[in-house]
């Protein structure tokens, strides 16, 4: 099982998501953002959180046309996984991996705190660890996680079943109160909360790590 | 040559920055501001033989999220 962490400039939740790949027996390569392609037998891909490119332009927006991307691209379209989480969603949706956008928060402020979230499926390699409906608490850190997409795409994803979290006390202004989204064959992930802040007692909380568990599960098994 | 691109916010994507300007300037007395919606502009310095239709493109894969955002182009 191998697992690749995007490192862009300003990426500051890679090692942390390398962390938390290893301790559900993923060997990791880290790869730079100039970097023409991914490790041979990569089985997952981590998009991670931070302010990549200092957030220039848009929340993701340069990430998304560097030159690894094209390649994240190519391994999401061959049927692989790819997990982004915070500006690695943002980055997702730039590249149109996923739908939507990431807008500057409601309220303004960037918010970093421990949130409640509802599993809204547990139909996926992601959330089959979870029960659908349950509620787990994840961190968020974010100034522009509010996300929109317009009424026919909102109501796809509802209809298709591919919120995968939703906030149960919405801080940002997001519609549906999605936290979480995932492609229609439910091998991409974006989400702006961070499970892999939550996925060791170190933490203070351990309600991601069955996030992480699940993947692998599925991988060793596909 | 140069080109100005305007990016706005789409009509119906919220404008929360927007709207913080629009009361502060309504706390500071400025009476009668109904709305404001904040946007950018970017300058672009081109070769000479640039097309509008060049610059569309450039805004299309980069300088605009066409998910939220509109754009339009000026050029010269």
């Amino acid at each position: 099982m191998h697992a690749a962490v995007i490192v862009f400039p300003g990426s500051n939740c890679d090692r942390d998501l390398a962390v938390a790949f290893k301790a559900v027996g993923a060997k990791v390569s880290m790869v730079w953002h100039k970097d023409t392609s991914l490790p041979d037998g990569v089985d997952f891909v981590g998009v991670p959180g931070g302010f990549s490119y200092g957030d220039y332009l848009r929340c993701g927006a340069i990430a998304a046309n560097s030159p690894i991307c094209r390649e994240v691209a190519a391994h999401a379209e061959r049927g692989g996984y790819v997990v982004g989480i915070c500006n690695g969603f943002q980055v997702l949706t730039e590249t149109g991996l996923l739908p939507g956008a990431l807008l500057r928060n409601a309220g303004l402020k960037y918010i970093c705190r421990t949130v409640p979230l509802r599993v809204a499926t547990a139909d996926s390699d992601y959330t089959s660890g979870y029960d659908a409906g349950a509620m787990i608490d994840i961190p968020i850190a974010h100034h522009d996680g509010n996300y929109f997409a317009d009424g026919d795409t909102i109501a796809k994803l509802h209809g298709e079943d591919r919120v995968a979290f939703t906030y149960g006390d919405n801080p940002n202004g997001s519609q549906s109160d999605i936290a979480g989204i995932l492609s229609s064959n439910r091998r991409v992930l974006g989400m702006m909360p961070h499970p892999e802040r939550a996925a060791d007692a170190g933490h203070g909380g351990t309600d991601g790590a069955a996030l992480f568990r699940a993947l692998a599960g599925s991988v060793v098994t596909a | 040559m140069k080109a100005r691109v305007h990016v706005m916010l789409k009509n119906g994507v919220l404008d929360p920055q927007g709207e913080a300007v629009r009361h502060a300037l309504g706390a500071m007395g400025f009476d009668g501001v109904n709305g404001v919606r904040q946007g950018k502009v970017i300058e672009l310095d081109l070769n000479d033989g640039a097309t509008q239709a060049d610059v569309e493109v450039m805004c299309e894969k980069l300088l605009a999220n066409t998910v939220i955002e509109s754009y339009t182009v000026e050029m010269g």
